[in-house]
């Protein structure tokens, strides 16, 4: 048992990581805890998916002066997990310039008492 | 040396990121917009362009690799006749959505704003058109989170507090969409080790063939769907839907309800067909859980559609009570659903955004209030509205003549011969008359004459410059109509397009 978990130990570290943002993308009320667990699911993908090229003692995918020959990690999760980033870095920017402006014109980021505000507001 | 007319999707995909880097950088709102209209019209005709090649005698599909990186490693598209037409209307309806709900667009969104809403637009467009034609998945993926930005920005140029709370909603539905979206993607490349399509699907139809991993597979498609499903309002999660599109600017709303969604679905066809394969995806129970919620969202869409007072909201219910149809077509597991499904799109592409300008335009000339009792009457200080309104929600309820019931007639002669008739026939009898409940009283609303007093304070409270002659939304509308009507009524070449496509898909 012990070494099934040692053996996939990112996939648990993952699944661990995933729940925690999950549970705080759903449970929090606060806009920015939210956008925070959205980073944590974020990085827990990633994780999983840098571990699947990763391959035990292998090099950078560098053609360099050995050629072909070395073992090299599989370059494509690497390129799935930079491009990844990018769109959560950019998701991640855009929640929290459209959280600031919520804050100046309601003055509380807690999303049950946003509904109501705007509840009221709406004709 | 490949046809030239082969080139013409990667030019539009391109010409649209041109376009709204372009827009960025203008500084007069006006042009922007001249320039967002003309390179959705170019769009549309390059993708005629394509679809009179493509479509030509049995039709052909071709691969456009980008780059000279051959398969696996390049990235591709994949046009066929199917791709080619949709991308045609979706191109169409924007440049009319852009068209016809311009005088709300000047007014709901600030001047220097403006050609910052051309940029999102046309970057909506860029990723519509990318989602349609991709070969690869993980493009797939980050046009998905293109367009999720795009839309939320469309959604928040009407710079309102219940706007921002909306758009807030929407953005976190749909990260947790991608999110899923993005872990299915994960998980399938773990088990095949691959991104291209063609690729993917000889693997995975060897796992299937030989039976090994078929948990992964399963779960991999089920979040795939998952993710599709909640960034398109499948029912259960549709939650998000009316406040973002019934708050949005008369154009957004057009755009986002009309065509947004429909990106994803696509997507999600193309998954279903191309990648896994329908056999696969029956076998897997898929296609039942969509059926399911398909089923509800009819049902359900439409209930709360029933219970609405706030017309654009109206019609955003509506949508889901839509979106539940195409799903239920895909979920008959069948080509002949898949075909029903794709004309329900371009159905649904036309009139939605022919209703949802048109109620723009009513409440326009009714002091920009949104709930039908204001709007009693409306149809007469507008009369093109007031009949674009009609036509439009004629076509919802499948009125023959009008698309909605040809979609209907077809949904139902697919669901013939498949596991779940009665409940589909029995389904779609019953939103028929739900739909009907909804927009009868609200067509009826706007062409009875309100108490006199009723109307002098409307006459009082609205903005005389208002009720001046649309030419630019009287255009959009009269175009859109022509649509429905040509879907309702010269709908075989359509179909017979939309057949090929399905199988060169």
């Amino acid at each position: 048992m012990l070494e099934l978990i040692i053996q996939n130990r990112f996939a648990v570290v993952a699944v661990i990581l995933f729940g925690i943002g999950f549970l705080n993308v759903l449970l929090q009320q606060n806009l920015l805890k939210k956008v925070v667990g959205f980073n944590i699911m974020d990085s827990a993908v990633f994780l999983l998916l840098a571990s699947l090229g990763y391959i035990e003692g292998g090099i950078a995918p560098i053609v360099g002066e050995q050629g072909f020959n070395p073992q090299y990690i599989n370059p494509i999760p690497s390129g799935l997990v930079l491009t990844g980033i990018v769109v959560s870095v950019s998701i991640t920017a855009f929640s929290l310039a459209l959280i600031q402006r919520i804050y100046r014109r309601y003055g509380t980021i807690r999303l049950n008492e946003l509904l109501e505000k705007a509840g009221k507001e709406d004709d | 040396m490949r046809p030239m007319v082969e080139n013409y999707p990667f030019f539009s995909i391109f010409a649209c990121m041109v376009a709204g880097i372009l827009c960025a950088v203008i500084k007069k709102g006006k042009t922007a917009w001249y320039l967002t209209i003309g390179v959705c019209a170019l769009t549309a005709l390059l993708s005629a362009l394509t679809l009179a090649a493509v479509g030509e005698g049995d039709g052909y599909a071709f691969v456009y690799t980008m780059g000279r990186f051959a398969a696996p490693y390049g990235n591709a598209i994949r046009v066929g006749p199917l791709q080619a037409l949709l991308t045609m209307v979706f191109a169409g309806v924007m440049a009319l959505a852009l068209t016809g709900g311009s005088r709300d667009l000047f007014h709901d969104v600030q001047e220097k704003k403006l050609p910052l809403y051309c940029t999102m637009c046309c970057m909506t467009l860029a990723s519509l058109l990318a989602l349609t034609y991709t070969n690869d998945v993980f493009t797939g993926y980050v046009f998905i989170e293109i367009s999720t930005i795009a839309a939320c920005a469309l959604v928040m140029a009407k710079d309102t507090g219940p706007n921002l709370i909306a758009t807030i909603r929407y953005l976190f539905m749909s990260l947790l969409g991608s999110g899923l979206f993005l872990i299915g993607l994960t998980f399938l490349n773990a088990v095949t080790g691959y991104l291209l399509m063609p690729s993917l699907s000889t693997a995975i139809a060897d796992l299937a063939a030989s039976g090994q991993y078929h948990v992964p597979l399963t779960v991999s498609a089920g979040l795939m769907v998952a993710g599709l499903g909640v960034k398109s309002a499948m029912f259960p999660f549709h939650l998000w839907l009316p406040g973002a599109h019934g708050g949005a600017t008369t154009t957004s709303s057009a755009i986002l309800s009309g065509l947004v969604l429909k990106g994803y679905i696509v997507l999600m066809i193309v998954l279903m067909v191309r990648v896994f394969g329908l056999a696969l995806m029956v076998e897997m129970g898929m296609t039942t859980v969509v059926l399911l919620f398909g089923l509800m969202g009819m049902i359900f869409g439409s209930v709360s559609a029933i219970r609405e007072h706030h017309v654009k909201r109206m019609l955003a219910y509506s949508s889901v009570a839509q979106i539940g149809y195409i799903f239920m077509g895909l979920g008959l597991g069948s080509p002949a659903g898949i075909v029903a499904s794709c004309f329900h799109i371009l159905v649904h592409a036309t009139c939605k955004p022919l209703l949802f300008l048109c109620a723009g335009r009513l409440s326009a000339v009714s002091g920009h209030h949104r709930s039908l009792k204001n709007l009693r009457g409306s149809a007469y200080r507008d009369i093109a509205a007031g009949i674009g309104f009609t036509v439009g929600a004629l076509s919802m309820i499948g009125i023959p003549l009008f698309g909605g019931f040809v979609s209907k007639l077809y949904f139902a002669s697919a669901s013939l011969n498949s596991n779940g008739m009665v409940m589909v026939l029995l389904t779609i009898a019953l939103s028929t008359v739900l739909n009907a409940l909804y927009y009868v009283p609200a067509v009826l609303a706007i062409w009875i004459t309100p108490p006199p007093e009723l109307q002098q304070h409307i006459l009082e409270i609205s903005d005389p410059r208002e009720a001046e002659f649309d030419r630019n939304f009287t255009i959009a509308a009269v175009i859109l109509m022509a649509g429905v009507f040509v879907l309702g009524i010269f709908y075989h070449p359509i179909l017979d397009v939309i057949q090929m496509g399905v199988q060169l898909l």
